[in-house]
């Protein structure tokens, strides 16, 4: 069905089904309990992990599939975040305006930017396309004041004129986002016993869209095409042999990953309708390479955890603080306590960027596979563990050697 | 004339940091074949070592001073530092004075160690892995020591003075027949720009006239015949590792009076020296260090007013503009050698 067969459909509906679930999934601890600041299921970082999942998604078909490390994907999140505020101001308050021009805005970016990184390989690559995301960044803070509004960042005003859609709101305020008048901002909260679910529109949005990605990418991993870029990741050089060009096919990959991360940013903006240069700058291009080592390069459910998993983190340890710590660790003898809370005291509040350093040092060390590895590892050991014989010496013999080694 | 003198000199001090750190990059990159991302940490950790510095001999100890009274009539509380009662007020306040300066033999141990232990440590089991893996490791290593910074000594920058003697500028153009007032410069530039060539030149008399720099070049050429020679090669690549920290840090300790030091700086400092370090040619020291003063030369002539108005923005991108351009037209760089990095 839909051109997958069994094990990648089962795969995907389950995908689907988490998406759609997130707002109970993420909802674990019931509201005023202690652990309840564990609760991830607002709407705002659901929306950042729907929007991140695409973003890394995106940077996934380039990085795992062709093996060429850009850091300068933000500047994409940054192209389609200003265009879609742009068409915002111009024609209307719908989203979709807004996404088209922002994927289209970004392509056109990753093309003329990939057509010149792509002639250079291996780490020349990753300071080209640094060194362009850079020039994109200083150019939004200075010269082009005008487009990007600096520093101050660029906003949806009462004044625009919104040629298609409302200018000012019944209220007189800036109209809300919207997809064909289901508002970005709407939400349902549902109380089930002394849990209480947030069903928002903004997030239902991100999520269908984030379902699309996914399955488009499932398809370019599936595809003759994504078979061509793995080649080229495995050996460039016996591909360049056979007689293929291998950069038309690495710059349609880079122009694809550049229009998801474009897709990426235009949905930042539907739903909160700003956008700032520090979006472009290179640190937000080294969290998108670190969501997609931390969840595991070249799989497909790598990235998404990766998203999650450094989103979570950054809204959740960010909130705890020295009190937090002060109730949990509470029960330890006195002197003990201290010491576990100053070391604690690193990792979380404002310093919860040591989380993730610490974190993503650890998988590359021991994990370059990232969790998706992990939890196979896991699995193969529970395998073992229950006595499963499939890495019986005798049943599987290992295969001779071709030649003599 | 004068004002291409003056930009020149503007640009000697940041082509001085990008040279000594790229300088920094490209030895490790050419002696242990590792491309190493948390090198600008290292430039900040030396520029919070003078930091450090300026604070260990401020500690001070609370005296109450009856020959001084506040308003209310009690006697006054006076801080004296440690250093002023061990070597009497003049030595002790001319020591707070060259704190900065001090900070250079205080930072050489400090950041000797933190090079050799972060070699040992981590980058040791990097070598075989791909670039990629190197990459993402020392970012994440760079990540960790920047956040280590800024929770002990927080987000803000801290303004870290010169000595008196350097504070100040003199006017350089009377010096050479120009008129006075047009060419004023900085003595702590001009400081640093020296102390950056000694460093250089050091790096480079070192590997030029020792037996260990003899044995370090070779293995630089090629590794595998040097081991098989019976010299232990990687040991003497792990104290150019520290070495290379050094000189890194050396940077950053001087440069503090210039930038007041936060806790990112060395990113700020890492992606331009690693265009210096493309642009200079991979694996090639001279092609880093002439790379280095050229980058902080042109930027600072970009940034040249009458410049702007031609080309508005220019100053801000000039360095990636012609990173590009080199690496398009001359893919090894300007001075790089064959066959490093080229898969």
């Amino acid at each position: 069905m839909l051109g997958l067969d069994k094990k990648d459909m089962k795969f995907l509906l389950i995908v689907i089904f988490l998406t759609l679930a997130t707002p109970i999934l993420l909802q674990p601890f019931p509201e005023g309990s202690g652990m309840a600041q564990f609760n991830a299921g607002y709407p705002d970082l659901m929306q950042r992990f729907a929007i991140f999942g695409i973003f890394a998604i995106g940077f996934n078909i380039l990085f795992g599939l062709t093996g060429y490390l850009s850091f300068g994907h933000a500047a994409f999140l940054g192209v389609g975040s200003y265009s879609a505020v742009w068409m915002f101001k111009l024609l209307s308050m719908n989203v979709l305006p807004g996404l088209i021009l922002a994927v289209i805005m970004s392509g056109l970016f990753a093309l003329v930017i990939g057509y010149v990184s792509l002639r250079r390989s291996g780490i020349y690559f990753s300071i080209l396309t640094l060194a362009f995301a850079q020039m994109s960044y200083n150019l939004a803070y200075s010269v082009l004041t005008p487009i990007t509004n600096g520093e101050t960042g660029l906003q949806v005003t009462l004044s625009d004129p919104r040629i298609l859609g409302q200018q000012v709101s019944e209220s007189g305020n800036v109209p809300g986002t919207h997809f064909f008048g289901i508002e970005m901002g709407a939400a349902q909260k549902i109380a089930v016993g002394s849990w209480e679910f947030t069903f928002s529109a903004g997030y239902y949005f991100c999520a269908i869209i984030a379902i699309f990605a996914f399955y488009l990418s499932l398809r370019i991993f599936r595809s003759p095409f994504g078979l061509m870029l793995r080649a080229i990741k495995s050996n460039q050089q016996r591909l360049n042999y056979t007689g293929l060009n291998a950069r038309p096919y690495t710059l349609a990959a880079f122009v694809i990953s550049g229009m998801y991360a474009g897709l990426a940013g235009g949905l930042l903006a539907s739903m909160d309708p700003l956008a700032g240069a520090e979006r472009m700058q290179w640190t937000a291009s080294g969290e998108v390479v670190l969501m997609t080592i931390l969840g595991g390069v070249g799989t497909m459910m790598g990235p998404v955890l990766g998203a999650g998993v450094i989103k979570y983190m950054e809204n959740i340890f960010s909130k705890i603080n020295e009190q937090v710590l002060h109730q949990w660790f509470g029960w330890l003898p006195d002197g003990l306590e201290s010491i576990v809370i100053w070391a604690a005291e690193h990792f979380v509040g404002s310093g919860w960027h040591m989380t993730s350093g610490v974190l993503f040092m650890i998988v590359v060390i021991f994990l370059p596979g990232g969790l998706v590895e992990g939890g196979q590892r896991i699995k193969g050991f529970i395998k073992n563990r229950r006595g499963g014989d499939s890495d019986d010496p005798e049943h599987h013999p290992k295969q001779a050697p071709h030649v003599a080694e | 004339m004068d004002a291409i003198l003056l930009q020149t000199l503007n640009g000697l001090d940041k082509g001085s940091a990008y040279a000594m750190i790229a300088l920094g990059l490209t030895l490790i990159f050419g002696t242990l074949g590792v491309v190493n991302f948390a090198h600008g940490a290292l430039f900040m950790i030396g520029a919070f070592c003078a930091v450090t510095m300026q604070r260990l001999f401020s500690i001070s100890f609370e005296t109450l001073d009856p020959t001084q009274t506040d308003f209310l009539g009690n006697p006054l509380k006076v801080k004296t530092p440690y250093v002023e009662s061990w070597f009497g007020p003049e030595m002790g306040a001319s020591i707070i004075d060259w704190s900065v300066p001090l900070a250079i033999l205080f930072s050489i141990p400090i950041m000797l160690f933190v090079g050799y232990a972060m070699e040992r440590g981590l980058i040791k089991h990097f070598y075989k892995r791909p670039h990629a893996d190197q990459i993402l490791v020392t970012f994440g290593l760079a990540i960790v020591m920047q956040e280590l910074i800024k929770h002990y000594y927080g987000a803000n920058p801290i303004p870290t003075s010169a000595p008196d003697a350097f504070k100040g500028s003199f006017d350089f153009g009377t010096m050479l027949g120009f008129d006075p007032n047009v060419i004023i410069y900085p003595y702590w530039r001009l400081v640093y720009f020296a102390f950056s060539a000694i460093v250089i030149g050091a790096v480079f008399a070192f590997l030029r006239f020792t037996t260990f720099g003899m044995v370090v070049r070779a293995g630089m050429a090629d590794r595998e015949t040097v081991g098989l020679l019976g010299i232990n090669i990687d040991k003497r690549f792990t104290i150019m590792f520290g070495i290379a920290a050094a000189v890194a840090g050396l940077a950053g300790v001087m440069y503090a009076p210039i930038n007041s030091p936060n806790y990112h700086m060395g990113m700020d400092f890492l992606v331009l020296s690693f265009v210096v370090v493309v642009v200079g040619g991979m694996g090639s020291l001279p092609g880093a260090v002439l790379a280095g003063f050229m980058l902080g030369i042109l930027e600072s002539f970009a940034s040249m007013n009458w410049i702007k108005d031609i080309i508005p923005g220019i100053d801000q991108i000039i360095i990636y503009l012609v990173a590009i351009l080199i690496l398009l037209t001359r893919p090894r760089g300007l001075m790089g050698r064959k066959g490093v990095m080229e898969d």
